[in-house]
């Protein structure tokens, strides 16, 4: 790619009294302009997936159209140009993330790798019978499946812990879960996906060191919506999902510390991953080469970094306040519905929000709701054990993001009304 | 909000609202159980059968007004009837819900199970409604283990 990311310091989506303007962030998303059911379209299922602004669909388009090539290969222009474009996506994954040095952002296909990533190279090598593996209630299954497989092949044990009815953390049992002395590493989200709850992921960070551990935060759903920096943090792993953050499907990141990643085995085998191979030895890459075998996904990395320089000539700043003021006002006004029962009210929150209406089963407010041309998440969201936690089946969830207005949620709340009004009270 | 009242129609919402022969029976004589892992949702299908007629047959379990009035509305359906009858009208009502919106509805052959033409728009939700269906398959094939629709 060719074109300059654009300067982030320029407030091009602020209105002139310098309030944050919605309307003219959604100018950014051709999708939005659609009407869906006769209605236009409010879609409030980011936590699923959120859009891609048009930025983000013309840089993949230009290097499809005029960059393409096999990367980390070739001696002629196009593949420079493309193994260009796709080490300048890490840097800004880099940067984005707070990491100190590139080599420490490994692409994969989801958050979701990112944590087989690590499961299978660092778990495998390091976990013995009797080590503890310490997850959380209110993770999303790709944080619980890897690590319950690793536990069978090691001989390690799962751990989980608590949260209260508000849907947070219980910090001392956490501590306490600890202090055993076992737990080799801690798996948690940073946000949740069906609460919104945002974890203390500093304070866990220093208790899961203090503990003798290591831990690594899923942030595909925090990413999207808060400044992140992974030295402030001072994590050792932590994974974050393209899509979640306005890229492209079938890209991910994983950040790990360099002195980690450096003594972790390679994940799969293949082209790129290798500096030399003979039948009887083969010698791998660098970090984090060792972790990428194969063509990667070229285009996808391109898109993620397009969507970074995008979420940051906003301001990951001015994303987090605006989201703040709209779950401030979609929870009061969800609270106004009688019969509504909000799921994750914790105090520290992303604009997730969780509910049932009275004993009407999500799905059918999910119908309904898409009959009114809104899109929501119904069902478990990935997180049984959550639901279980709160003796549920299934929520309807409506998350937000930055492009999203206060008129799309008062349209949330009608179709709620309406929904009442289908099944009566 | 037509469109709406064609998939939440009024006999829905009675089944939906007042489930007709829910519960367990003690020792039936079959079981399955139905788990959709898309929403979540279990329903157990119980049935007793003496001579090639099912005599009883009883649902439990929690899910969305579709397939809470789906295993009403079956239960009351193939009460009564051979095993052949019951898989034969499992057939006319997944054609029901699967076939092109302007194929011809066999109204009288479905009697209540015509109140779900409505979900054929609603391809999402096809599966909410056949969920007991194929329990109730599954029960008669006389498998115990859970059945998924996916």
């Amino acid at each position: 790619m060719n074109s300059a990311p654009r300067a982030i310091t320029t407030p091009h989506h602020s209105t002139n009294n310098g309030a944050f303007d919605a309307e003219r962030v959604r100018g950014d998303f051709p999708i939005l302009r659609q009407k869906v059911n006769g209605r236009p379209l409010v879609y409030l299922d980011n936590a699923a997936t959120s859009q891609k602004p048009r930025a983000v669909l013309d840089a993949m388009q230009h290097y499809y159209a005029a960059d393409n090539a096999n990367i980390h290969r070739g001696v002629h222009t196009l593949s420079v140009r493309a193994t260009d474009a796709y080490e300048g996506a890490r840097a800004k994954v880099q940067q984005f993330l707070g990491a100190q040095r590139p080599e420490e952002i490994v692409f994969v296909r989801s958050a979701t790798e990112a944590v087989n990533l690590v499961a299978n190279t660092w778990g495998r090598t390091n976990l013995r019978p009797g080590d503890e593996v310490l997850i959380t209630v209110m993770e999303h299954h790709s944080n619980i499946v890897p690590w319950q497989m690793l536990c069978a092949q090691t001989g390690a044990v799962l751990k989980v812990a608590p949260i209260n009815d508000d849907g947070e953390l219980l910090l001392d049992e956490f501590e306490t879960l600890l202090k055993c002395g076992k737990t080799r590493i801690v798996a948690a989200a940073h946000v949740s996906n069906a609460l919104g709850t945002i974890n203390p992921a500093q304070e866990m960070v220093r208790l899961a060191h203090q503990g003798g551990a290591i831990i690594m935060l899923d942030g595909a759903q925090a990413a999207p919506h808060m400044a992140v920096d992974v030295r402030a943090l001072g994590c050792d792993f932590y994974a974050v999902s393209g899509h979640k953050m306005c890229g492209p499907t079938g890209i991910g990141a994983l950040y790990g510390r360099y002195d980690l990643l450096n003594a972790m085995p390679p994940y799969q085998g293949g082209g790129d991953m290798i500096l030399s191979v003979t039948f009887e030895k083969t010698t791998y890459n660098h970090v984090p080469y060792k972790f990428e075998a194969g063509t990667p996904n070229v285009a996808g990395t391109i898109g993620l970094g397009a969507a970074v320089d995008y979420l940051r000539s906003i301001g990951m700043s001015t994303i987090a306040a605006w989201e703040h003021e709209l779950l401030d006002y979609g929870t009061r006004v969800l609270r106004d519905i009688p019969g509504v029962r909000l799921i994750g009210t914790a105090k520290d929150k992303a604009a997730v929000l969780s509910f049932l209406v009275g004993d009407i089963h999500p799905h059918d407010v999910g119908t309904i709701l898409d009959q009114q041309g809104i899109a929501i998440r119904t069902g478990h969201h990935c997180a049984q054990p959550v639901m279980d936690r709160f003796g549920i089946a299934a929520t309807a969830r409506a998350s937000l993001a930055f492009y999203n207005t206060k008129q799309e949620i008062d349209a949330l709340a009608a179709g709620i009304r309406k929904a009442i009004e289908v099944f009566g009270p | 909000m037509t469109n709406l009242q064609d998939l939440y129609q009024d006999l829905i919402l009675d089944h939906n609202k007042r489930p007709r022969n829910r519960g367990t029976i003690d020792h039936p004589a079959l079981h399955a159980q139905g788990f959709n892992p898309l929403c979540g949702d279990r329903v157990d299908i119980f049935l007793t059968v003496e001579g090639g007629v099912i005599r009883d047959v009883r649902f439990d379990g929690k899910g969305c007004a579709i397939s809470t009035a789906s295993a009403s509305i079956m239960t009351d359906a193939v009460k009564g009837r051979t095993i052949e009858q019951a898989r034969a009208l499992f057939e006319q009502f997944h054609d029901l819900l699967t076939l092109s919106s302007d194929a011809p509805i066999d109204a009288q052959a479905l009697g209540k199970l015509a109140a779900f033409s409505g979900v054929r728009q609603y391809p999402a939700r096809v599966k909410c409604a056949t969920l007991a269906w194929h329990t109730l398959n599954a029960a008669l094939k006389n498998q115990a283990q859970t059945i998924s629709t996916e």
